[in-house]
């Protein structure tokens, strides 16, 4: 498995039941900086919930993850290091572009609010739309302010669900250059997505997810190679 | 400190969008001036004076609100999916439930306030100084229903049938408060002394800091996954 | 952490057998209450009830107060069996109470001519079956088995900490409103609040029947627990 000098995010041993349902068993990760780590799988592989667990939405049954040196689910300044950005906007749509930003920031007990939600809002070209609610927007526009929500409080590391339903090819284009200016600026990306064309380009390594384990882990270029091998691996048994 | 005003941004936020769409505010109060209108009207008009009335409809009325109201605190974060976000935040689950609970709060005041003149026209209500009285009774109890509500909502927003099962577990939480109040009131009522009030008053602050403390300490663990 | 079936099942033996233990010393707290005591002298037959319905609201309400004590537990240990546990409790104390009020009313009809007259005993029976019924009601809207033993866990210790509070109402309100009791201590007539002290041969039939009636408690709901362990243990096997 390819080791990052200082992994940014290290999970070991990551294990999640429901019940007697196992979603997630021995999932051992780690990820350093200007790395886009896509995660791809069947469903019910346990891609979203290994991404919820990264997060700290979702306390894992075993094992623990540290980002940046601190045990995210032991303290809630932990999640400050994490932006996400999922399917769901998680935008108020009775609020403003501005308001939604300036809520977040104040949720991040950011200073200097106004001027970085500004700042946001120019980074993704809405600030001529700052103030209309955010129930107007497009599909695309959504998707845009809610990667400001995502990056407000500036996060080593962004987590993507899905981030790509529902886009237009034009949208889509966008959301990849912005990500791929992120993982050039030493942000840790990791994205969860059932297309993996969708990130292909810009990802730098692959992680396939079966059954709730890791069944292959390498750097992109080398994952043909990687595949074959463990394909092999999968006939003999 | 940063959980107070995470729990302040949170409860601005609820109450902002609230007052932009003002919807649920707006059918609240109408809901509480038809249950007035409902006891009028299907009460004995030759046995039972408007005024022997009063004290206890109040009381059934905000309730009755206050359960209308308190659905409506998990629905708007259920339709936006946008508890994530919070939950997302480095903020502490109990500094959710402040926000939430000082949301309802307010809204709840909200709709007290509206109501509390109509029920003073409607049942011909003449204690003028024990109004302030009945104000606070008011204020204590409001607490009480919300704290215990916020944390309930919570629970029963993700179950499906949130609607029905929120004043079935609410209701019998708010009786105690509910008798202690309207005990206070019918006092009121009956002209005896702010002294004796008191006790009612003590009655129902205790059950707010029992409830308080508890749903504070329970809260994070209805928001885990 | 679920024992397999076959722990399950001897947990239902040992609860079976305290059942029927208690079930024939409840034969012998009858026989003890009619024949070998004396009718009391204010209220003659329909004081009796007392040494089924003090017993029974009794283990009613600890069996409440248990699920909430187990919730906490819950949150501590983690432990799902303690869940199934509560589920238990809750459920065989809603059946002592749903058997005070029924066999409640049918007296009370008997002896004062009124089905329900707000006695406290029957108030707070009535509060505490609301209580339980809601906790049944959230049980069964959810699915996933964790999120239902944290609810439910939520749920009973708030209700436990409710308890005083119905305590506290009932008391007052029954204070404003003076009302029969049913199988109340003697008391004089002008002093209705008075705290009786009974004689010997009216107090030993109460005393051994709360000694039984909390053997029966604790056999039903170890009978319940088993059934709930061996449901869970399916369970676990199916998924």
């Amino acid at each position: 498995m390819p080791e990052a000098t200082t992994p940014i995010i290290l999970a070991q041993g990551l294990e999640r039941r429901f019940g007697a349902l196992v979603a997630l068993s021995g999932v051992d990760l780690a990820v350093g900086a200007g790395e886009l780590v896509l995660v791809v799988g069947p469903n019910g592989a346990g891609k979203s919930t290994l991404l919820r667990i990264l997060a700290g939405l979702a306390t894992p049954t075993r094992g623990r993850v540290r980002v940046r040196g601190v045990d995210l689910h032991a303290d809630a300044e932990g999640r400050g290091a994490i932006g996400f950005l999922s399917h769901q906007s998680l935008l108020y749509d009775d609020l403003t572009a501005r308001e939604n930003l300036q809520f977040a920031a104040a949720l991040h007990g950011l200073s200097g609010a106004d001027q970085l939600v500004q700042q946001a809002l120019e980074a993704v070209g809405l600030s001529h739309r700052a103030d209309a609610r955010a129930g107007t927007f497009s599909r695309g526009m959504t998707q845009r302010l809610a990667i400001a929500r995502a990056t407000l409080h500036s996060p080593p590391v962004l987590l993507l669900d899905e981030p790509f339903t529902g886009l237009d090819s034009p949208a889509a284009n966008a959301l990849r250059e912005r990500l791929r200016k992120e993982r050039d600026g030493g942000r840790v990306l990791v994205c969860v997505t059932h297309d993996p064309t969708e990130v292909w380009d810009i990802a730098t390594r692959v992680v396939v997810l079966r059954g709730g384990c890791v069944v292959l882990d390498t750097l992109r270029p080398a994952v043909l190679d990687a595949f074959r091998s463990t394909y092999a691996g999968l006939l003999a048994t | 400190m940063k959980t107070l005003r995470a729990a302040l941004a949170i409860a601005a936020k609820d109450l902002r969008i609230e007052w932009r769409t003002r919807t649920a505010l707006l059918t609240s109060t109408v809901f509480a001036a038809l249950v007035f209108l409902i006891f009028v009207f299907s009460r004995d008009t030759g046995g039972v004076s408007l005024a022997t009335l009063a004290p206890s409809v109040l009381w059934v009325t905000l309730a009755l609100a206050v359960m209308v109201a308190l659905n409506r605190a998990f629905l708007l974060e259920k339709e936006n999916s946008a508890l994530e976000g919070i939950l997302l935040a480095p903020v502490s689950r109990s500094a959710i439930f402040w926000g939430k609970w000082l949301a309802n709060l307010g809204f709840v005041l909200m709709i007290e306030a509206i109501a509390f003149p109509l029920w003073i026209l409607f049942f011909d209500v003449r204690i003028q100084p024990a109004l302030l009285v009945v104000a606070l009774l008011a204020l204590l109890a409001a607490i009480g229903f919300t704290a215990v509500g916020t944390v309930f909502s919570a629970m029963t927003v993700r179950t499906r049938f949130a609607e029905l099962l929120l004043p079935v577990l609410l209701l019998p939480f708010m009786i105690p408060p509910l008798f202690f109040a309207s005990q206070g009131t019918v006092r009121l009522f009956e002209g005896r002394s702010v002294t004796e009030i008191w006790s009612w008053l003590r009655l129902l602050a205790l059950y707010d800091l029992a409830f308080l403390a508890v749903a504070t300490m329970l809260f994070p663990k209805v928001m885990d996954e | 952490m679920i024992p397999d079936s076959s722990a399950a099942d001897r947990v239902i033996r040992r609860g079976r057998l305290l059942t029927v233990v208690g079930l024939v010393l409840l034969a012998g707290i009858y026989l003890l209450a009619f024949q070998f005591t004396p009718a009391e002298r204010g209220q003659g037959l329909a004081f009796k009830i007392l040494y089924v319905h003090a017993p029974a609201a009794w283990a009613a309400e600890t069996a409440f107060v248990l699920v909430g004590l187990v919730g906490i537990l819950y949150f501590w240990l983690k432990d799902e069996r303690l869940d199934v546990f509560a589920e238990a409790s809750a459920e065989v104390g809603m059946v002592f109470a749903t058997v005070i009020l029924t066999t409640g009313p049918i007296w009370g009809r008997t002896i004062w001519g009124h089905y329900w007259a707000w006695d406290p005993r029957l108030t707070f029976t009535l509060l505490l079956y609301v209580l339980f019924a809601g906790y049944f009601a959230l049980r069964s809207a959810i699915r996933d088995p964790a999120e239902r033993a944290r609810f439910a866990a939520v749920l009973g210790i708030m209700g436990m900490l409710l308890v005083p509070f119905i305590h506290l109402t009932v008391y007052l309100f029954r204070s404003q409103h003076p009302m029969p009791v049913l199988g109340r201590p003697p008391c004089p007539l002008e002093n209705p609040d008075c705290a009786p002290s009974l004689p010997w041969v009216l107090l030993r039939p109460l005393l051994a029947s709360f000694v039984v009636f909390t053997l029966l408690y604790v056999g039903f709901v170890t009978i319940r627990y088993g059934i709930g362990l061996r449901r869970a243990a399916q369970e676990g096997s199916d998924a």
